[in-house]
């Protein structure tokens, strides 16, 4: 009787050999796969890389233009604006992905809830999702962000708070349009308890456009975590972050326009690199589908 | 071969982006006011070789050989009637609107022959004065409104691609008892195709039988029932069921 | 999914119900109560006491207890929600501003004129560049032109909005010389002419999403049988695209604009910060630095309900203008 159960679902497990070998024929993928790697590279490498401290001020050069001791040049404190960049990336990448964990797994559980069960559940969860999507995004992030107190510990309250809502509405789609097919009824006519149907056979095939839509989420949260540090209720300033770059650089945008512009840049490097990542994925499983 | 053909389709073959050959070598040619069923499985090509005699291959397939010599004005009639209808669009302006631009007429005239088409198909009279959407309408009653538009290019072949498979048979038999009726009076040749042979054999005085991207056999309709060549031909006379006897009340 | 129907006539059309109609009421009135409940909490979800950060960490137990008071941060919490209703309804707002006295409505209805204006401002802005992008990229689907807009989201996903603000102002304003550097200008054409920058800062970040959808929309359209019937039918191209393909777009766009609302008023509260325009967005910063929670609250309640309201409208205007609506009813 065992057997029933992982007989009418598509199983991914025959394709392992060929995974390489499909990323190295998806470009988009490939070279989203590269630039994020370079990224992350050096920013767990730059302690070695760089000869400067990222908050060694050297007030004899600041605001120095891009030379050859100062790639990027400097800013305002004299301290070196390539080394604080990629200090930062380690910051606001880091967060990044630890504030995605959670509201990953919520979202795509509550989805799956809601989407499978329907009725009561569904209006309930749907009903929260759409008072929480009435909020602007940035209105709700810059209230609860400022609330909970500046630093790391207000931006992942605050993505616990509101990040799962984009996961659920996917998620649940997806689940209701899957609900309507003929192998989960057929498990359900064998007697599958409810949670063994969502955990074993929903969940494999609705995790994959899950991650699709955690790639442009991480871009939005990242984008979301430089505001707030922008906006001064984010990351606190001694800690290296894109955000405070951008403001700190902003009274020198008509000598020094470099120092607001770059970190900006760096910011869009990302999103670049996660926006191919999730195409390249996206196009892996359609394929396969 | 009749040498007064409006169309005379020659070694007609086509090709996917992909390099794989979807028709080949398909020939056959068409008198004026004849029919000639085209019958086949899906995916042999049939419909293909309609949309390349009318000139609008899907996106990614290609005409790589042959020629299609056609002397006469061709229009379509398609598989799904509520498809073939702009949703927010009322439908008689839709007709109107072909009316205007192949008749070149003012709209107003366009308008009085568009509804006067409408009617003569058998749409309800209060079309003159209601807008009707698609969504409106009966699966029949859009088929009827997709067949005004190809007539309102004055056709002098009217191609149909299974114009009946997504409706119901009772009116499925209404639609092609109003396509024979519109061929006698107005004379176009019709070339049909359809995976059913029963209603192929009804309509056509010719049939071809395709399989594959090939015409695989071809030749007048009851020649070709009673004898015929192709073991696949056969097989599609078989697969036309018989209804039961109905001896002694029958069950 | 359309269900097959019996009926023959076309009678089912006008005499249909507005069932849907006051489905969307009923839901848009419960998330407006749920959004209520939401902003009543909103603060108090959060650790950490209000009338702490109000007072700052070193304050004495007194003062923290009188704040409290203020506050009404020592009723039971059914009773500050009871009151925060009756406020509400009352007068329309989540009561006085701590720091000036004056209601939380009247602080807003100063300041929402000039976001209003940068937000209608914007959306024709984003609206009318989504199209012509949409439409160019849809009509040369997979030619250079539909590669170079589809890249085009990949890249401006990333990019922060003021920062785009500030880089606008760097070349547009520093520059060029176009633009006023920053403000909302005297009133008038003056008015306009300053919030123009902003304007295309926030449009910017919309523009992405809405031709993405479009150009999917258009295409999904373009491809759709009864395009190729018109063709079929000898329509020219040109009536195909600008009466029949661009009429079936509109409505999913009309949809779209009123789910992106949010994100467009969200963005135009950061770029009014960039731009130093005394709207929405920099009472709402004044309001945070100052720790004036009565308005933060009333900032979120109507930026919500603006949100609730707007989709709604769109939700009502698609659902009259769609005649499949009417007819599944």
């Amino acid at each position: 009787m065992n057997n029933i159960h992982s007989e009418p679902i598509l199983t991914e497990k025959s394709t392992r050999p060929s995974a390489l070998r499909r990323i190295v024929k998806t470009p988009s993928l490939l070279t989203g796969i590269l630039m994020f790697a370079i990224l992350i590279l050096l920013a767990v490498l730059v302690p070695y890389l760089s000869p400067y401290d990222p908050s060694e001020q050297n007030l004899s050069a600041f605001l120095q233009p891009p030379s050859a001791a100062h790639w990027l040049g400097t800013d305002q404190l004299g301290r070196d604006l390539l080394t604080r960049l990629l200090y930062a990336a380690r910051t606001d990448l880091a967060i990044m992905i630890l504030a995605e964990i959670i509201p990953f797994c919520t979202g795509v559980l509550l989805g799956m809830i809601s989407g499978y069960y329907g009725k009561w559940t569904d209006k309930v969860i749907s009903l929260i999702t759409d008072a929480f999507i009435a909020f602007p995004f940035y209105l709700i992030v810059i209230i609860v962000a400022f609330a909970s107190g500046a630093g790391e510990r207000g931006i992942y309250i605050t993505f616990i708070l509101v990040g799962w809502i984009v996961f659920a509405r996917v998620v649940r789609g997806l689940t209701a349009s899957f609900r309507k097919q003929e192998w989960i009824a057929s498990a359900q006519t064998l007697g599958l308890p409810g949670h063994r149907i969502l955990l074993r056979h929903l969940l494999p095939n609705v995790l994959p456009q899950a991650v699709v839509v955690l790639m442009t989420d991480m871009i939005g949260l990242l984008v979301a975590i430089v505001t707030l540090g922008y906006l001064g209720i984010g990351i606190a300033p001694p800690t290296p972050d894109w955000g405070t770059m951008i403001a700190d650089g902003q009274p020198f945008i008509t000598t020094a326009w470099w120092l607001s512009a770059v970190p900006g840049f760096a910011v869009v490097y990302t999103g670049i690199a996660l926006s191919l990542l999730g195409d390249g994925l996206a196009d892996i499983w359609r394929r396969k589908s | 071969m009749i040498t007064s053909s409006v169309l005379e389709v020659e070694s007609l073959t086509l090709t996917a982006a992909s390099g794989e050959v979807l028709v080949d070598k398909v020939g056959f040619s068409l008198a004026a006011g004849e029919s000639l069923g085209l019958v086949g499985e899906s995916g042999s090509g049939k419909s293909l070789t309609l949309r390349a005699i009318l000139g609008l291959l899907p996106r990614g397939v290609e005409q790589t050989g042959g020629t299609i010599r056609s002397k006469a004005v061709s229009a379509m009639v398609f598989q799904d009637p509520r498809g073939s209808l702009d949703p927010l669009c009322p439908v008689v302006k839709q007709v109107t609107e072909v009316v205007y631009y192949r008749q070149k007429t003012s709209l107003r005239a366009a308008r009085s022959i568009a509804l006067e088409l409408l009617m003569r198909l058998g749409l309800p009279d209060s079309l003159a004065t209601k807008d009707r959407y698609p969504s409106q309408l009966s699966g029949g009653q859009c088929q009827r409104v997709v067949i005004a538009l190809a007539l309102a290019c004055k056709p002098g072949i009217l191609l149909c691609d299974e114009p009946t498979t997504a409706l119901d048979v009772t009116v499925q038999r209404q639609i092609i008892d109003t396509i024979t009726n519109l061929q006698q009076e107005l004379g176009f040749a019709m070339v049909f195709v359809t995976h059913n042979l029963a209603i192929a054999a009804n309509l056509c005085a010719r049939l071809a039988v395709m399989k594959q991207g090939r015409i695989v056999e071809y030749g007048a309709t009851p020649a070709l029932l009673q004898h015929p060549a192709e073991a696949y031909t056969q097989m599609l006379i078989d697969s036309v069921l018989p209804l039961p006897e109905l001896e002694g009340g029958g069950i | 999914m359309m269900k097959p129907r019996l009926t023959l006539t076309g009678a089912a059309g006008n005499n249909g119900s507005y069932k849907w109609l006051g489905t969307a009421l009923v839901r848009a009135l419960i998330v407006i109560l749920c959004v209520m409940t939401a902003v009543f909490f909103l603060i108090r979800i959060v650790p950490g006491d209000p009338a702490k950060m109000i007072l700052g960490e070193y304050s004495t137990p007194e003062a923290l207890q009188a704040m409290h008071h203020t506050l009404g941060l020592d009723l039971p919490i059914w009773e500050q929600f009871v009151r925060f209703i009756q406020t509400l309804f009352t007068q329309g707002d989540t009561g006085n501003s701590i720091v000036s006295g004056t209601s939380t409505r009247e602080l807003i209805a100063q300041r929402a004129p000039v976001t209003l204006l940068l937000i209608v401002m914007a959306s024709v802005l984003a609206i009318a560049a989504a199209l012509v992008l949409a439409v160019l990229a849809a009509t040369q689907k997979d030619k250079l032109l539909d590669h170079l807009i589809r890249i085009i989201p990949a890249v401006t996903l990333g990019m922060p909005v003021f920062w785009v603000g500030l880089l606008f102002i760097l070349l547009f304003s520093v520059r060029l010389g176009w633009f006023p550097v920053g403000g909302s200008g005297e009133g008038g054409l003056s008015t306009l002419h300053s919030l123009v920058l902003p304007a295309v800062t926030v449009a910017f970040s919309q523009i992405p999403t809405l031709v993405r959808s479009l150009r999917a929309q258009m295409l999904e359209v373009l491809e759709s049988e009864f395009v190729v019937t018109l063709r079929a039918a000898g329509i020219p191209s040109r009536v195909i695209l600008f009466k029949h393909v661009l009429r079936n777009s509109a409505l999913p766009t009309l949809m779209l604009l009123g789910v992106n609302i949010s994100y467009l008023i969200g963005g135009t509260l950061v770029v009014e910060q960039v731009f130093g325009i005394k709207g929405i967005g920099s009472l709402l910063f004044t309001s945070i630095s100052s720790r004036d929670f009565p308005v933060i609250q009333g900032i979120a309640l109507y930026c919500a309900l603006a949100v609730v309201i707007i989709s709604l409208l769109t939700e009502i205007i698609s659902g009259w203008l769609d005649p499949r609506t009417k007819a599944q009813l």
